[in-house]
């Protein structure tokens, strides 16, 4: 699917005049489109660094803007907003409020890596759109996703116990989501799962969301890794300046 | 150095998470399938998740530890060679977690800090083999020696194989792939419609092998995984499928689950069955549905099966 670039100029931006004339010569129709001239006075010049510390990140600066992400990807398909080599454009430019348009969608990365398989700079573009939308949390720009809230949840879990179980990650998600579990297809789903269940089955699973399945001897490894999260969580809010960011807060108010 | 015939013949078998919960349909058919084939499989002993898909948007070296921790045991406490994981997130994930210790001193150091920590031996790369279930029967059984044991053939069965995301890309993982006609392609994998077509059946040409199901968002953005997997319902039931032939647990369940939220949300109606490889070929061996665990898939292929010969 070839790039339509049009479609990143905003409609405020395109003049489009009915009837137009310059030195005497008759322009009108497809010549009379132009894109308003704008100044940009706000680039923030850290974001590409503040990105590229967040895990994922790192290798956004290896970027030649091929836009072989954009062409390969799958939600790109489904909606052409979203577009992973302009966003690596606006990071590395330093255009947040550009970027900030699209701030809502940037989570929906389904990470299949089908961007990272065919760059040939190796700039993992699907790390750096999971760094993105992190990095947009982080600043308190978007609320979490509910991607992140997965991400978390599930994580917790494996953390805690070593391993996860289906149905008590889903009921987390759903109620720190605040959606109810009962959707209608979710429901249907479950009839479906029913129809064809012997008892036996239908119990051990019953008892595996009330008894979850845990790696013996775990405690070690769980007080291993929790240091570590902690220590990249202090890591992250020191790169993206986050302390000074609520102390200065805190002094307007 | 023994040939892959020989040194799969007996593996350590990694079934993860999934395969304990919304996939024990693909574990109890994978066990059952190996059985059947006379192939020998040693659960990793007291293992734990992967990562799966989400600790990585943690912190990716976490994933590696994770990993790494199946492959130590496997390695040094059970003394296998080869690890065998049927699950595309597990593979995808002990791959990966190989290429970054190859690779990535710094991951080196957090593998080895938290091993350490956690009080078991730090895995080094290279110690063992990972591969996937279509690996596993490929290389140990092969098609010629799954055409002689076929007891009911998959003949007059049309199947579209789909291999979703996490079996081929990135192709950086997968140093293996894409080294001639006999080893596996990244772009057009072959290695299940192989293995099904020894067993009888008619694979169809499928555009979408490798496309995404939107399995890493199921839940948190259904409208899209909704979407992905309605085009692969319609493109398998366009090119005359009857069936999607399945080898991972996140991808079978999401296409169970989406092939239902596409009828209810977007009045999309498909009827093309999902099954996981391991199903059909242990039926064309000869097991009994139940015995491979069709009663556990969402999704009912019982009138199927039997108007196929294969219950």
């Amino acid at each position: 699917m070839p790039i339509h670039e049009k479609s990143l100029i905003r409609p405020e931006n395109l003049e489009v005049h009915e009837h137009l004339e310059i030195e005497g010569v008759d322009v009108s129709g497809h010549w009379s489109t132009f894109i308003g001239s704008r100044v940009v006075a706000d680039y923030n010049e850290a974001m590409e660094e503040e990105i590229a510390a967040l895990p994922g990140g790192e290798y956004i600066h290896r970027c030649w803007q091929c836009g072989s992400c954009t062409n390969s990807c799958t939600v790109n398909a489904l909606n052409p907003d979203f577009n992973p080599r302009y966003w690596i454009y606006l990071i590395r430019m330093g255009m947040e409020s550009e970027l900030l348009r699209d701030k809502d969608i940037i989570w929906q990365c389904v990470s299949c890596h089908k961007c990272t398989h065919v760059c040939p700079r190796d700039v993992v573009p699907e790390g750096v759109m999971k760094a993105t939308s992190h990095w947009l949390e982080l600043k308190g720009h978007t609320p979490k996703s509910h991607s992140m809230i997965f991400d978390e949840v599930f994580s917790e879990q494996v953390f805690e116990t070593g391993k996860i179980e289906d149905g008590r990650v889903i009921k987390r998600f759903f109620k720190r989501t605040g959606q109810a579990l009962a959707q209608p297809w979710m429901v249907d789903m479950v009839k479906g799962m029913l129809r064809n269940l012997p008892l036996g089955l239908l119990t051990r699973m019953g008892l595996a969301t009330l008894v979850a399945p845990r790696t013996k001897d775990w405690g070690d490894a769980r007080a291993a890794i929790e240091e570590y999260v902690a220590e990249r969580e202090e890591h992250n809010r020191k790169a993206l300046g986050l302390d000074e960011l609520i102390q200065s807060a805190r002094t307007e108010i | 150095m023994p040939d892959k015939k020989t040194k799969y013949k007996e593996v350590a078998y990694y079934p993860g998470c999934a395969l304990e919960g919304t996939g024990h349909a693909y574990n109890r058919s994978t066990k059952a399938l190996g059985k059947a084939l006379g192939l020998k499989l040693k659960e990793v002993e007291n293992w734990n998740c992967c990562g799966a898909m989400e600790v990585k948007n943690i912190d990716p070296k976490l994933q590696t530890y994770l990993s790494s921790r199946v492959m130590s045991i496997a390695a040094n406490k059970m003394k296998m060679d080869v690890v065998m994981a049927p699950c595309n997130g597990c593979y995808h994930n002990l791959k990966r977690a190989e290429y970054d210790l190859e690779k990535d001193e710094q991951s080196r150091e957090v593998v080895d800090r938290l091993s350490q920590k956690a009080g078991h031996e730090t895995y080094q790369a290279g110690q063992v083999e990972t591969i996937h279930a279509l690996d596993w029967i490929k290389d140990s059984i092969g098609e010629e020696g799954l055409k002689e044991r076929v007891k009911n053939s998959l003949d007059g069965i049309k199947i579209a194989n789909y291999y979703g995301c996490m079996y081929t890309r990135p192709r950086h993982i997968f140093p293996e792939k894409d080294k001639g006609p006999a080893s596996e392609s990244t772009s057009k994998p072959h290695f299940m419609d192989d293995l099904l077509e020894a067993a009888g059946a008619e694979n169809v040409d499928f555009p979408l092998k490798t496309a995404c199901c939107g399995g890493a968002h199921t839940l948190s953005d259904s409208d899209t995984s909704t979407k992905l997997v309605a085009n692969i319902l319609m493109a398998a039931e366009a090119a005359g499928a009857e069936v999607i032939a399945t080898e991972c647990p996140t991808c079978h369940s999401g296409l169970e689950m989406h092939q239902i939220r596409a009828a209810k949300t977007l009045g999309i109606k498909t009827s093309v069955k999902i099954i996981y490889f391991t199903q059909l070929l242990g039926m064309a061996m000869g097991l009994k549905p139940k015995a491979v665990g069709l009663h556990e898939n969402v999704s009912d292929s019982f009138a199927f099966v039997k108007q196929k010969g294969l219950a």
